[in-house]
């Protein structure tokens, strides 16, 4: 199994470092010749302004929504969050746009707001997933297909819909493996 | 739920979720929202760039926050903003700002010239700049939770950036080459914690984000810092001191993610039009020269 991390700005190191520790290889993602071959896509945390623009500016978009249309896996953090929504509020920013929720940017407000806690994620069980959130997002409305895996303060802050998954916050920042363990499932 | 802010790891995660960018200095919510449609990872709020500070002399201070305040009104990317190396009243300003990272720099005349802002003791991050590893190792150990060249600010000439990439980067590679029993002499020559230097030895990289800054000013200028190592880009002057800020942002962004690549750097270093005048380093005397600014 082979899995791509999109790595035109963001989190990519920490994503190839996680799948690492599960045993599985990770490539990096810059150009469109680069998705053949691979199993399943992380859009990794950073700016999502950032890497939607230069997903445009050297035409990823439509590859990728190709490929998931065909029932690839993909998976999305923070900013992949944000990629993945169909609505941003409040922003026109080229975007995947794949998933039926909403998603509000910077929810939670400033750096100076970023946090950390313990989060029920019931599809990984019983024990709480320490989650890092940082200027993170959260989804305003959830639609059918889509469904929330978790919330917080009432917000949704994990979702799935068929081959998507999406987080608002960060697992490949922590040692905890079960979120990427959670979506190297759904590709098997 | 009981939530923490202000963590280590939410300090040190927003650089991470920075790298691969570039992080370009603005001075009006226009140049900001320039920044941000050229696919910037962030901006740095200043109220003057580091040539203007260069050509103006006198002492160079904190933005007013009004400045600050709308540059981070005018855009949905992190917004950064400089304080002077040890002057903790500016850091605690600019917190109660609500900015995203403090740069602890030595573009702005420092307010203590012994000791460093105890960084730790806030909730927003710092970015330091370095020279060489035990002074990036020296400004971790105060709390930075991010790490820069220092270059020579406000010159367009890339020179100094490359040549204090390649130190620390050769005194990693040093390190790693150490017996275990060598290290706490390495500390010692090195003037940096010794907890560090093992924790350095053991990852073969800075345990944090380090990123290319002072003098950058083309596409190929930060594609050769991203080949030397560096996790991301700062630019200065470089774009809004250039005949089209606009085409320059999006090429250097471009440049950077696409780094190994030069046939996309051939492409986006096309027509960009003049770049920002430069200076020679040898013209600037050294007791003018920035990054001689911090201890």
């Amino acid at each position: 199994m082979k899995i791509g991390v999109l790595a035109m700005q963001g989190a990519f190191r920490e994503h190839i470092a996680s799948l690492a520790a599960l045993g599985v290889e990770g490539v990096e993602i810059r150009r469109e010749r680069q998705l053949e071959g691979i199993d399943g896509l992380i859009i990794p945390g950073g700016e999502s302004t950032t890497i939607g623009k230069l997903m445009v500016d050297f035409n990823l978009l439509e590859p990728i929504r190709e490929l998931a249309a065909a029932g690839m896996p993909l998976f999305g953090t923070c900013a992949g969050m944000v990629l993945l929504a169909r609505d941003i509020i409040g922003s026109d920013q080229p975007r995947l746009g794949l998933m039926h929720v909403s998603v509000q940017r910077n929810a939670f407000g400033r750096q100076v707001d970023s946090f950390e806690v313990d989060l029920e994620i019931p599809v990984l069980g019983e024990e709480p997933f320490h989650a890092v959130f940082i200027r993170a997002p959260y989804l305003e409305r959830v639609e059918p297909p889509a469904e929330s895996l978790a919330t917080f303060m009432g917000k949704t802050v994990m979702a799935r819909q068929g081959n998507l998954l999406a987080t608002a916050f960060h697992p490949e920042l922590t040692n905890d493996l079960r979120v990427h363990r959670y979506f190297l499932e759904m590709i098997k | 739920m009981a939530t923490e802010k202000g963590t280590w790891t939410v300090k040190k995660g927003l650089a991470e979720m920075l790298k691969g960018g570039v992080i370009m200095d603005v001075t009006t919510p226009e140049q900001a929202k320039i920044a941000e449609e050229a696919g910037a990872c962030a901006v740095m709020a200043l109220e003057r760039v580091p040539a203007d500070i260069r050509a103006a002399g006198g002492v160079a201070r904190m933005a007013d926050p009004t400045v600050i305040l709308r540059i981070m009104d005018a855009v949905t990317i992190p917004v950064m903003a400089k304080a002077r190396i040890g002057h903790f009243v500016e850091a605690q300003i600019l917190e109660a700002l609500g900015v995203d990272y403090i740069d602890e720099s030595e573009v702005l005349t420092p307010a203590d010239e012994e000791f460093h802002i105890n960084k730790h003791e806030f909730k927003v991050p710092f970015v330091c700049g370095a020279r060489n590893l035990g002074e990036a190792l020296r400004r971790i150990g105060e709390g930075a939770a991010m790490i820069r060249t220092k270059g020579e600010p406000g010159t367009g000439n890339v020179v100094e950036a490359v040549r204090h990439m390649r130190r620390v980067m050769s005194e990693i590679r040093r390190l790693q080459n150490l017996p275990d029993e060598e290290l706490m002499t390495f500390a010692k020559e090195i003037q940096a914690p010794y907890e560090l230097v093992k924790q350095v030895k053991e990852l073969g990289r800075l345990p944090v984000v380090n990123f290319a800054a002072g003098g950058i000013a083309t596409p190929a200028d930060a594609a050769l810092m991203m080949q030397l190592g560096a996790d991301g880009i700062f630019v200065g002057s470089g774009i809004f001191k250039s005949s089209d800020p606009m085409k320059r942002a999006r090429a250097i962004v471009a440049a950077t993610t696409h780094f190994r690549e030069p046939e996309v750097l051939a492409e986006v270093s096309k027509d960009l039009g003049e770049a920002m005048p430069g200076l020679d380093i040898a013209t600037i005397r050294q007791e003018e020269r920035m990054q001689e600014r911090g201890w």
